[in-house]
């Protein structure tokens, strides 16, 4: 599904604070599965996530979607494929305040174009999904931590993707809503996704909803 | 007459566009130097996003350039109160030699401005931006033009000296002036009418058969068309079809059909004049194009739209002409 | 097309909803705009006014008028002298006119006075302009006196009262007989103050004039083409040298609009870095931004441009109307009617809409290219 050769990624090249968070990385990731990567704060598996979702590029190596070169491609087509392919769940859950569960729920597909109606509609769909069909037109300020994750997610599923990215998705969680989270990922699974996130909470790591763990260090996989 | 709103108003915009791309030119020449769309640095990552400012500027410029276009005639046509002899805005473009020239490269302004943006959106389309640098060099050839456009525009207004009243006691200077003729040279009404219909036919055909046939010769062909067609279409315009529509066997304008008294029918001929024209002469320049790899596949599928675009443009500007004329109690040809 | 569209209301929507969410921080903004519309609408309404009036004005006088000049000043009509211009080809009708200022101690305005024929306006009676009439409690019927040029009161009944085509033209009009006018001012019997000649065709004016200058050199033609030139020209020219001083205030605006677009807080930063991570492009965001500008730019350009336009016909422009009214041609006191035409409307858009989005443009790009991968870092 994704595979990665040799990708490195600078920050601030050649100034004099450069900085390399990516040094050579090989990997495939195969579909349908949960992938977990672990490694401490500044081991460089979110910017690794980054660059497969297609939201920055790697300063040189590959990036296969489907046997398709993405690495090379300029920020509009990678946006593209971005809002086609991959939805994000970030760890501050990055909703915007002010605006409703709904209205958070549709924004990644405001630019398709689709109308306002079909929308409303899958994200209603999403939001009986996930159980939260009373707080659609809440604001997400008022809504509880695990609310608010949950419209995270509903949002990452507005545009279908075959692709979830979460970055550290239970680090505001307690133990309940962390396990419940859990139990999502393996309905995602069950639809056909393939899920990648990054942790460093055993209880995700070691839980049997994930496929695969992937140890990273200072930019370097080191077990996988 | 420089303090006039109208004027301030014309050549604020003209300058301000003239800064504006001025301002940016030093980062398209890096663009020009710079860009490398194989590599993942950051450097080339800022140059992309500069591409962005770009077609933004340009089509802030275009829009500007239609605005202005439109206000320059307006003015024009105001002004010729002041001259002794202008009756309408061609007497005041005539006050002196930069009046038409002014006029004449605002439309040359705005037909680049929307054939470089025509470019800009197939490029776009290819995920290897493949007319980068051709489209980086045109942007800098659009900058002396709006130089121009600006110099002509400032000598124009600096060169008008309305025939006024110098004191409340009153003077007269009408016998010095020359008396200025509205009349624009124009055709024999037979010979107009069959030079504009063949045109016409020419340029809508033209545009359907791109739109079928997606050829790099026909393609080329429609541009050359679109911009002849253009130049018939308004010959045709002040040698006949304005008649009609004033119903006055001597008024040749072509900015007077803009006005309320003639329900704003200017308005509906142009319109469609100048998108059909414009379309036309960007799937022209696109055939340039043409041969690039990664191109191959959605320049025909552009450039075949914008032929649909000419073509309906056209026919639309022709049909409209036909009607008014046809709906016109004016006689000018008898049968 | 159908899903452009509908693209196109989504991200006017989402605009729409944010500038909602942010009130306090645009609202510093459309108020500054609105002023500057309502500043430059005031100014540019009034002087349309003014010209449309000077307009009307003139659309009722005669094509030329003859003065007669004695030692480059303005004199009387002599007797015998409208006859000594004999025929001139293209001249309709030629007609001998009678008219005076008259400054009335009451009011303190200055009124014209004008004779016309017993037929119109009977001996001992006249005709007034109904401002005049107001301001001074008349009725028909009632009986005013003017001070005669000795200073004793002259009485004369208002026989009735001029509707007014225009403000300006009858606010100051006051029509006698020829008899009252000549006993009221002493006027010399067979003398005129000037000659005013019809022309039909307007081509015909210039050569008309240019004869009558030859025929007899101690006059002087005025044409009303000129009077109308000279009105447009001052107006416009009075107009835009306001403008250029306002110059100064369009560009301050323009640097206050970059500064807002640029100055984006931390929470709108967040907002757009979020966009772009889940999904939006870059020109997406301009789209986005450029909507936010069109909608501030025409709320304020609606709400600044209707209060101008309350300011100007509904209580006369106290702000604008000292530099622009005085000049003596005009006369000193009127109501101005609504006038606006298209091409003023645009020139003010022009100063007002272009410096706003030719000054946010930048801005915009900067905030729109916010790196996409921010919010995970």
């Amino acid at each position: 599904m994704i595979e990665i050769s040799a990708v490195h990624k600078a920050f601030n090249q050649g100034q004099h604070n450069e900085y390399w968070a990516l040094q050579g990385i090989d990997l495939r990731i195969e579909a349908g599965k949960v992938t977990a990567f672990r490694g401490p704060s500044g081991s460089g598996k979110t910017t690794l996530l980054t660059i497969v979702g297609c939201l920055a590029r790697p300063t040189s190596g590959r990036v296969r979607l489907r046997g398709e070169d993405v690495s090379g491609l300029p920020e509009r087509f990678l946006t593209e494929i971005r809002r086609r392919s991959f939805g994000f769940v970030f760890q501050q859950f990055n909703l915007i305040r002010g605006l409703s569960a709904l209205e958070n729920i549709i924004l990644p597909a405001l630019p398709t174009g689709r109308p306002r109606a079909q929308l409303v509609a899958a994200a209603m769909a999403l939001l009986e999904q996930l159980q939260l069909t009373q707080r659609a037109q809440a604001k997400v300020e008022w809504l509880s931590g695990g609310e608010q994750q949950r419209v995270a997610i509903a949002r990452a599923l507005i545009n279908d993707p075959e692709v979830i990215i979460a970055d550290e998705p239970t680090a505001n969680l307690d133990s309940t809503l962390a396990g419940e989270f859990m139990g999502l990922l393996a309905s995602f699974t069950a639809a056909g996704k393939t899920v990648l996130l990054t942790s460093h909470d055993p209880l995700v790591v070691e839980s049997a909803a994930v496929h695969r763990v992937v140890a990273m260090r200072d930019g370097k996989l080191i077990e996988a | 007459m420089l303090f006039q709103p109208a004027i301030i108003a014309l050549l604020l915009a003209a300058a301000v566009a003239v800064l504006m791309l001025a301002a940016a030119a030093p980062f398209a020449l890096s663009v020009l130097r710079e860009w490398d769309i194989g590599s993942g640095s950051e450097r080339q990552l800022v140059l992309e996003r500069r591409t962005y400012l770009f077609s933004t500027l340009v089509s802030f410029v275009m829009a500007i350039q239609l605005a202005t276009l439109l206000l320059f005639v307006f003015n024009a046509d105001r002004l010729a109160v002041m001259f002794v002899g202008a009756m309408c805005a061609v007497g005041t473009l005539n006050v002196n030699a930069w009046g038409f020239p002014a006029l004449i490269v605002q439309m040359l302004v705005f037909f680049s401005a929307l054939v470089w943006l025509a470019i800009n959106h197939v490029d776009n389309l290819a995920r290897d931006y493949p007319l980068v640098r051709a489209k980086y060099g045109l942007l800098l050839l659009l900058l002396p033009l709006l130089m121009l456009n600006f110099w002509l525009q400032y000598r124009y207004f600096s060169g008008l000296r309305a025939n006024v009243i110098t004191s409340c006691c009153g003077s007269l200077f009408s016998e010095e002036a020359e008396t200025l003729t509205a009349e624009v040279s124009s055709l024999e009404p037979r010979a107009a009418l069959w030079l504009f219909y063949a045109g016409m036919s020419v340029a809508v055909a033209s545009g359907l058969l791109h739109w079928r046939r997606r050829g790099r010769l026909d393609g080329g062909w429609l541009g050359i068309a679109a911009a002849a067609g253009f130049v018939i279409a308004l010959t045709g315009v002040i040698s006949f079809i304005s008649l009609y529509i004033y119903e006055h066997p001597h008024h040749h304008c072509p900015f007077c059909i803009l006005k309320t008294e003639y329900d704003y029918r200017g308005y509906a001929l142009y319109l469609p004049l100048f998108g059909g024209a414009a379309a036309g002469m960007a799937a022209g320049a696109l055939q340039f194009f043409a041969a690039v790899p990664s191109l191959r596949a959605v320049l025909p599928r552009v450039s075949a739209r914008l032929a649909l675009l000419s073509g309906a443009g056209f026919l639309m500007f022709t049909l409209l002409a036909t009607w008014f004329v046809v709906n016109s109690k004016l006689i000018l040809i008898e049968s | 097309m159908r899903s452009w569209l509908d693209r196109q209301l989504h991200l006017i929507d989402f605009t729409l909803g944010s500038l909602a969410r942010r009130k306090a921080r645009n609202f510093g903004l459309l108020a500054v705009y609105t002023l500057l519309v309502f500043a430059l609408a005031s100014l540019s309404l009034f002087a349309s006014a003014l010209r449309s009036e000077a307009a009307h004005v003139l659309a009722g006088s005669p094509e030329v008028v003859l003065q007669r000049l004695v030692a480059g000043r303005h004199d009387l009509i002599p007797p015998g002298y409208l006859e000594s211009i004999g025929r001139v080809r293209g001249v309709q009708k030629k007609e001998a006119r009678l008219w005076a200022y008259y400054r009335d101690p009451r009011s303190g305005s200055q009124l014209v006075f004008m004779a016309r024929p017993d037929a119109e306006v009977p001996v001992g009676s006249v005709m007034l302009g109904t401002r005049l009439a107001a301001a001074a409690k008349l009725n028909v019927g009632d009986t005013l006196a003017f001070a005669d040029y000795r200073g004793q009161p002259y009485p004369l009944r208002v026989a009735s009262l001029l509707t007014p085509d225009s403000e300006l033209q009858s606010a100051t009009l006051v029509l006698l007989a020829e008899a009252d006018f000549r006993a009221f001012f002493a006027y010399p019997a067979g003398h005129y103050t000037d000659i005013a000649l019809s022309v039909r065709n307007p081509l015909e004016v210039g050569n008309v004039a240019s004869k009558l200058a030859a025929a007899l050199p101690d006059s002087r033609p005025i044409l009303r083409d000129e009077m109308l030139r000279t009105y447009e020209h001052i107006f416009d020219w009075r107009e835009g040298i306001l403008l250029t001083v306002l110059v100064g205030v369009i560009l301050t605006f323009a640097i206050f609009a970059w500064e807002k677009a640029a100055g984006l807080s931390a929470e709108e930063k967040r907002e757009i870095g979020i966009l772009k991570a889940i999904g939006w492009e870059t020109s997406d965001v301009i789209r986005m931004k450029v909507w936010e500008g069109l909608v501030v730019s025409l709320t304020a350009f609606a709400s600044g441009f209707l209060a101008a336009w309350v300011h100007v016909f509904h209580f006369g422009a106290p702000l604008f109307a000292p530099v622009l009214k005085g000049w003596s041609v005009v006369y000193p006191e009127f109501a101005l009617f609504p006038a606006v035409d298209g091409l003023q409307v645009a020139t003010l858009f022009f100063f007002t809409v272009f410096p706003y989005t030719a000054a946010v443009l930048v801005p915009i790009w900067r905030a729109a290219i916010t790196d996409p991968d921010l919010v995970m870092r």
